[in-house]
């Protein structure tokens, strides 16, 4: 994957197995979310391959990615900023709804059912997530954290079997990005998916994450667990050279 | 956000009352106000809930009304029958716009729709359409009585027939934006690539959003057809789609309410401006508008919201 002159992706490759935390790690700019716009479909990538569950993404048009249980979260927070907590949470279940206008004008059985199950669904995460008190509030009036928070409901909402996130850390001080951890791991449990997890604290990582792939300038540096990258040379050598991170 | 149900049944019931005190003249007024309330929801489903800025809509309401008196005039076809062919044709031409404005997008969507409205009367006059289209002397066509030996006056049938149709379009709209379909088109236009990420077939969406948005707009150009009794090219010229446009924003974007108050704007306001001076009724109403979007920068829609609120 290339920009320009710059290559953002040269030559990746790892696995991230059934209800693994993989953690995802790099300098900046060292193409973290380049990887997760290509498996979203954003960017296309004219070589390699990127499969899930034996069905390549290759060429596959964005707005089938959700349906097949990919859900994402967006380093600068994508909300639908005119609309209430709830009405965001609701748009990412869309992709499970079947409807179409002429049901929808005519408010047939379906449209009332299919509405019904997604409301449970809103509620409960509103209920996991701690929304409940801004479940009305529109999304631009809310602090960053919230609004990370509310991303990570919406993308939970469309039942994916992978979950990206990138940098959920973002705007968190010390003891919220412990909770975060904390709430990765349930997430994993009760929902029973993978998690892909971008993010520069490496405390956060390094404890919630089955496994860590590395990237520096688009290749992949290292992989392992935990600790096997923290003592790789190269990873040390890229952060060190980076001015250090935590 | 949706007014309460009893509301509507007291504004309702409030609505089919004028025929019996108000003059012919003062019903074909209220009828137009429901009819261009109905090009009003149109252009505001894809231009206030989806984000498709169209400056043309008066095009598919010319075509709406073509259609109603054509029918009529050479097929001796009923008022009312024209309906569903008008929305059929209106919509298949919408979704055929929609399909370049897909790729247009912000403002070059709203040159290029501005375009079609500015060509719009030229395409009526033209003259190998004149045997269908009247050309430039257009079609007169004839107002329709009560029926069903009902005692009421032309006007006052017309004014009720009006306003059920705008009410059945209106309910069907309100169900529409209510559900997912419409939080599909709010996402489209607050955040595209995360509605993509969601799901949400961008394409699909806003081809069929232009879609019903031209239907509705259409069938309101039918509408006030058959109450003015003529059509002539002259009528449909860009000022109307600006018009539609001003009447939106006036209402209060992504508002379904919105929209009759926007349409009863576009109708009454000139008027008054006419009373206020005579000499410089255009400056009036600039005045006033600018007065309206100063004071309810949502449009009235957004400040009943917020009195509902407070
Ligand atoms: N749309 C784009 N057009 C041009 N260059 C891009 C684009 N997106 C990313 N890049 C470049 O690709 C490289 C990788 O960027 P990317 O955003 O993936 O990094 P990252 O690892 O997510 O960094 P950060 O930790 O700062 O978020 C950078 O050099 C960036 O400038
Ligand atoms: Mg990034």
């Amino acid at each position: 994957m290339r920009f320009g002159g710059i290559v953002a992706l040269d030559d990746i490759s790892f696995d991230v197995g059934h209800r693994e935390i993989c953690g995802l790690i790099g300098p900046n700019g060292s193409g973290k979310t380049t990887l997760f716009n290509c498996i979203s479909g954003f960017y296309r990538f004219p070589r390699g391959d990127i499969v899930l569950d034996g069905v390549s993404l290759a060429g596959m048009p964005r707005h089938r990615i959700a349906g097949l249980g990919i859900g994402r979260t967006f380093q600068n927070v994508a909300l639908f900023r005119s609309m209430s907590v709830r009405d965001n949470l609701l748009v990412g279940a869309h992709h499970l709804g079947r409807t179409g206008f002429i049901a929808n004008a005519l408010r047939a059985g379906g449209v009332r059912t299919e509405a019904r199950t997604a409301a449970e669904r809103c509620g409960e995460l509103l209920a996991l997530l701690d929304l409940n008190e801004v479940a009305g509030t529109v999304v631009a009036a809310l602090p960053f954290g919230t609004q990370k928070r509310v991303e990570l409901a919406r993308a939970l909402m469309g039942g994916p079997r992978l979950l990206l996130l990138d940098e959920p850390a973002g705007g968190l001080n010390h003891e919220e990005v412990a909770a975060l951890g904390e709430l990765i791991r349930r997430i994993r449990a009760h929902f029973a998916l993978s998690v892909l997890l971008v993010e520069h604290h490496m405390n956060l990582v390094m404890s919630v994450s089955d496994k860590v792939v590395a990237l520096e300038f688009g290749r992949k540096i290292a992989d392992g667990t935990p600790a096997e990258v923290r003592a790789e040379p190269e990873v040390i050598r890229a952060y060190l050279g980076d001015g250090g991170n935590d | 956000m949706r007014a309460p149900l009893l509301i509507i049944a007291l504004l309702l019931a409030a609505a089919v009352l004028p025929p019996i005190f108000a003059s012919g003249y003062q019903l074909f007024q209220l009828t137009l106000v429901a009819a261009y309330a109905v090009a009003i929801l149109g252009l505001n489903l894809v231009t206030g809930f989806n984000g498709q800025v169209s400056l043309g809509h008066g095009a598919f309401f010319a075509v709406g009304s073509y259609v109603t008196a054509i029918l009529m005039d050479r097929w001796d076809v009923p008022y009312w029958a024209t309906l569903p062919p008008a929305a059929l044709i209106c919509a298949a031409l919408g979704f055929l716009i929609g399909l370049p404005a897909l790729r247009l997008g912000g403002l070059y969507l709203a040159l290029t729709t501005l375009a079609l409205a500015a060509a719009t009367p030229q395409i009526l006059k033209y003259r190998l359409l004149e045997s269908w289209t009247g050309g430039v002397q257009g079609i007169v066509i004839l107002k329709p009585d009560a029926p069903f030996g009902l005692k009421l006056s032309g006007d006052a049938w017309l004014y009720l027939f009006t306003l059920a149709v705008a009410t059945l379009l209106f309910a069907l709209t309100a169900n529409l934006v209510r559900g997912r379909i419409g939080r599909a088109m709010i996402a489209i236009r607050d955040q595209p690539l995360a509605a993509e990420a969601m799901g949400i077939d961008l394409a699909m969406f806003k081809t069929r959003t232009f879609a019903v948005s031209a239907m509705l707009t259409g069938v309101a150009g039918s509408l006030a057809a058959v109450a003015i009794g003529f059509v002539s090219p002259d009528s449909f010229s860009a000022a109307l789609s600006i018009t539609f446009f001003v009447g939106m924003v006036v209402g209060g974007g992504a508002s379904i309410a919105g929209a009759v108050f926007g349409a009863a704007f576009i109708q009454f306001v000139p008027n008054i401006a006419d009373q206020v001076s005579k000499s410089a009724p255009g400056a009036v109403y600039g005045v006033i508008l600018i007065a309206c979007i100063f004071l309810l920068p949502q449009g009235v829609a957004g400040l009943l919201r917020h009195t509902k609120r407070a």
